[in-house]
């Protein structure tokens, strides 16, 4: 199906309507009450962003807290120290990592992206968010209510027998679970049945794939995070005797409904990272991406192994032999389709015209540290060696490149990309680009030190440490508050493009994809008229147009497949 | 809550080892290094080799004014199946390697000496086969020993880096290790399963000794800990001061009249405390004797019910001790 020059769509900047998503309506009670997926997505990305920042203090002080190897900082105590600990885990997980690009970015661009006016379930939707919001009030009010001292993780028989507020806690992270649910729910639907003529199914944007295959990870997983957390309250509450061995339960019981949830947790936190990812290669190199049915399987099939691994975080527990065997060769099989996403996105480097903007710097980053990530991983994999590394900070080090190095990584370049679409305004080029340089050169500072002293034995969650861990601990304290300014200078670059920034064009990277044939910001439905879908990746039937500021769309001849 | 730094005065890190990691001090950590090192060679190389191409394609491919992308195809099945199926050949390899390794690990050696473990919130009590139980974990070079471990409270997890050993400790039921120790000296062993307040302090010193023979020596002079080198009876509130020490009061209760988790020792003998439930009650032998085998029957007013029993642990010749040592604290 050739694509049709549609004056309306393919103009962009300069005839765009008055009439945006943004200034549909007026009043708070216009936000409250949106059904509106991109409004809700605003909201989220407002919402996650101000988990991630309270995560971020959180995370700092306790950096602080670890510059020396005794008590470091007043009021920093062993007991304030595991609520620190435990607290940065639980927000940047339950509260940003997993809501941060599907219910953020993924709200707002699917139904885009996808070609639709919204979601398939629109007061769904915003259920999802007041549930999220609900969720988070129960995290805070532990916090108010004796804080939380038992690591993200709530392992039995310690989240028991602790004293703090662990049921409010248990409670936040079973509405947010809902939350999940709801938004995995509402994409899978939309991706079915809202795709509009000409979407087949090959047609789709690779972020839109990766955000399904996250969804069935969220519809599927999740009730059995909600199940477990259900009993571990009645165990506190009741002392039903499930997980306490002293009323003839089992501890590592819990750690296998634990895992079951979260390491598939793990995809929904990755997969929609390297489906943005996949976005930003293909557009800043200006090359179609490489692969894509490859790159499109391996979210399925991530998503389907990811459920048969969970195993592998017990390989200590006592668990059976048989069982740590059976879970490490599983373990190396969900390497492969990383290992091949990686490999696919080089490729689509390869003879293009590589644009070294803000999104393509966190891209960069992002392939960087998900290949140190991601090999270190298969230390973690054989069974022998992860006996050695398993709760040390090698482990720590290790999830960080992959949730930090990778999700973080791909959740800004998401949101520097879409950011004119988002708000219909550039942001400062030079800065942004400096202040991703300053955020990748923290990281590695922060975390590179710990797979060392990890593997030299320096066990996680430790308050005191002996002094041979003290040189690696002062640079990673160093490298994570370098790492904080580079973010807050992120931040300050893009509210500062809220008030002076240049109104963005249609189009200003020259994607292909559908978010970028209406207007920035797009109007309230999105599109007057059902668009044209093309090829996703045919990035030559975009050029150039100094006039616009962006790219406009030419009449291609044919489809590039 | 007091904060102050750990009370464990660790060995010296040992020479030897690394850039990556610790001493090699059992006959495991050979073969486990050397899986590590072949991880890291075939990391090495992919990581370079990626980067290797993203800098190349960066200059190479740099947008510039005028220059358009060069086509190139979009797919190309035969490389896309290569580069999945060779490093999953790799892979398999490495998969092979840590289950070999790792059977072995898990397989202890018929007639290993046996040392029974247990944990708790934050202390580590080693027995030995004569029944006797210390804080620190002695075993002779060259012999397999076998850790059969449990715990008493949370789940406690027992780590000695220099061997290249792990297991957790799990109550309610019983975990095995073993190792076979091949450097004589002094190395930690540390609490890796998050467990609590103290959880960073519960670490224990590994002392490995030349010989069986040596190792024998050391063990039957700690357990009379009534007697001196000289054999000479000790004075019983010194005696209770080791027990203070080794069965792991002192990370609850301070000497000093500081108050940690538990309240201090210092002048609390002789008097008369609130307990939770309001009773008042005297600080006696009897009181005393009580709060060590049922700690739960009276709480001291102002602290959480937390402390674990010593029921077995201690014979009543040792809760004598002790009591005596608190006598000495004024
Ligand atoms: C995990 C921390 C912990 C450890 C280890 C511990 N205790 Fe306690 N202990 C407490 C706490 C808390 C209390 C106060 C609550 C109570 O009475 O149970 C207490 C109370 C006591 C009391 C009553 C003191 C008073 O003033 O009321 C005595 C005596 C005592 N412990 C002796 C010991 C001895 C002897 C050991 C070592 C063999 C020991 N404790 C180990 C936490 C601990
Ligand atoms: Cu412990």
């Amino acid at each position: 199906m050739a694509t049709i020059l549609d004056p309306a769509i393919g103009a962009g900047g300069e005839d765009s309507p008055v009439d945006n998503y943004l200034t549909h309506t007026h009043g708070w009670k216009s936000w409250a009450f949106t059904l509106d997926h991109k409004r809700i997505g605003m909201m989220y990305l407002v919402g996650v962003t101000s988990a991630f920042l309270l995560g971020g203090i959180f995370a700092l002080l306790l950096r602080a807290e670890l510059f020396t190897p005794g008590p470091t900082i007043p009021l920093v105590s062993h007991d304030m120290y595991n609520q620190l600990f435990t607290l940065h885990g639980a927000v940047m997980t339950f509260l940003f990592i997993i809501p941060g690009i599907p219910a953020a970015q993924g709200n707002f661009i699917l139904p885009i992206m996808l070609g639709a006016k919204d979601v398939a379930f629109p007061r769904m939707n915003l259920c999802s968010f007041y549930l999220w919001l609900g969720g988070a009030v129960f995290f805070l009010a532990a916090l108010f209510l004796g804080g939380l001292d038992t690591g993200w993780t709530f392992y039995t028989p310690y989240s028991i027998t602790t004293n703090t507020a662990v049921v409010s806690a248990t409670m936040g992270a079973f509405i947010l679970g809902f939350s999940s649910i709801f938004t995995g729910l509402n994409f899978i639907v939309t991706v079915h049945t809202l795709r509009p003529p000409g979407m087949t199914w090959f047609r789709m944007p690779l972020f839109l794939w990766a955000i399904y295959g996250t969804a069935i990870i969220q519809v599927l997983a999740t009730p059995v995070l909600g199940i477990t957390l259900m009993l571990l309250m009645a165990e506190r509450i009741m002392g039903i005797g499930i997980f306490d061995p002293a009323l003839g339960g089992d501890p590592v019981l819990y750690q296998h409904f634990f895992w079951f949830y979260s390491h598939p947790a793990v995809y929904i936190m990755i997969l929609p990272a390297m489906g943005v990812i996949s976005e930003l290669m293909s557009t800043f190199s200006r090359k179609p991406i490489f692969g894509y049915r490859f790159i499109a399987m391996s979210s399925l099939a991530i998503a389907l192994l990811g459920f048969l691994v969970w195993g592998h975080h017990m390989f200590t527990s006592g668990q059976s032999q048989m069982s740590a065997i059976v879970f490490s060769a599983l373990t190396f099989s969900v390497a492969i389709p990383s290992a091949i996403k990686v490999f696919n996105w080089l490729a689509t480097m390869y003879k293009g015209s590589i644009s070294l903007a803000t999104p393509m710097c966190y891209a960069l980053s992002f392939l960087f540290l998900f290949t140190i990530g991601g090999l270190t991983g298969l230390y973690l994999g054989s069974l022998s060696t992860d006996i050695q590394l398993h709760d040390t900070y090698f482990v720590v080090a290790h999830f960080h490149y992959v949730m930090v190095g990778g999700t973080l990584m791909a959740f800004l370049g998401g949101v520097f990309y879409w950011w004119p679409k988002m708000t219909g305004k550039l942001y400062d080029e030079f800065w942004g680009q400096i202040a991703a340089w300053i955020v990748f050169v923290g990281f590695n500072l922060t975390f590179f030190p710990q797979f060392v002293m990890g593997s030299r034995g320096m066990p996680r969650r430790y308050y005191n440490y002996l002094p041979e861990f003290e040189f690696y601990h002062k640079m990673s304290t160093i490298g994570a508050f370098l790492l904080g300014v580079g973010l807050f200078i992120a931040l300050w670059v893009l509210l500062k493009s809220l008030k002076s920034g240049a109104k963005a064009p249609a189009n200003p990277w020259g994607s292909a994809t559908l978010e970028w044939q209406c207007s920035s910001p797009p109007p309230h439905d999105n599109f007057s008229h059902t668009p044209t879908v093309g090829d996703p990746y045919d990035l030559e039937s975009t050029v150039y147009d100094p006039k616009l500021g962006g790219y406009k769309k030419i009449a291609s001849p044919a489809p590039a497949h | 809550m007091n904060d102050d730094a750990s009370t464990f005065v660790a060995p010296p890190p040992h020479p030897g080892g690394s850039f990556w990691l610790p001493v090699q001090g059992s006959t495991k950590a050979p073969e486990v290094d050397s899986l590590f090192h072949f991880i890291t060679g075939i990391s090495l190389f992919f990581f370079v080799l990626i980067v290797g191409l993203i800098v190349w394609f960066l200059i190479q491919y740099r947008r510039r004014p005028g220059i358009e992308p060069q086509p190139s195809p979009h797919h190309n099945t035969v490389l896309e199946l290569s580069w999945s199926i060779l490093p999953s050949l790799l892979l398999v390899v490495m998969f092979y390697r840590g289950f070999t390794s790792y059977m072995d690990m898990r397989t202890p050696p018929d007639g290993a000496m046996e040392i029974n473990v247990n944990a708790k919130k934050w202390s580590w009590l080693f027995t030995y086969s004569n029944g006797w139980g210390e804080p620190e974990l002695h075993v002779p070079r060259d012999v397999p020993v076998t850790l059969v471990m449990t715990s008493e409270d949370v789940i406690h997890s027992l780590f000695i880096p220099a061997f290249r050993v792990k297991m957790d400790v799990v109550p309610g039921r019983y975990t095995k290790l073993w190792f076979n120790a091949t450097e004589v000296g002094e190395f930690t062993l540390f609490c890796t399963e998050y467990c609590g307040t103290r959880h960073s302090d519960m670490l224990a010193k590994v002392v490995v000794h030349d010989s069986v023979a040596e190792y024998q020596q050391w063990l039957e002079k700690a357990s009379d800990p009534y007697t001196d080198q000289d054999g000479q009876p000790r004075p019983l509130a010194e005696v209770g001061a080791m027990f203070y020490t080794k069965r792991g009061c002192i990370q609850c209760h301070s000497t000093d009249g500081s108050a940690k988790t538990g309240p201090t020792f210092k002048g609390t003998f002789g008097t008369t405390q609130k307990m939770t439930d309001g009773t008042d009650v005297v600080i006696d032998e009897n009181y005393v004797r009580e709060s060590i085998l049922n700690p739960m029957a009276k709480v001291r007013g102002g602290f959480r019910p937390v402390m674990p029993t010593f029921q077995g642990q201690l014979k009543d010749q040792d809760i004598g001790a002790i009591i005596a040592y608190m006598k000495s604290l004024k």
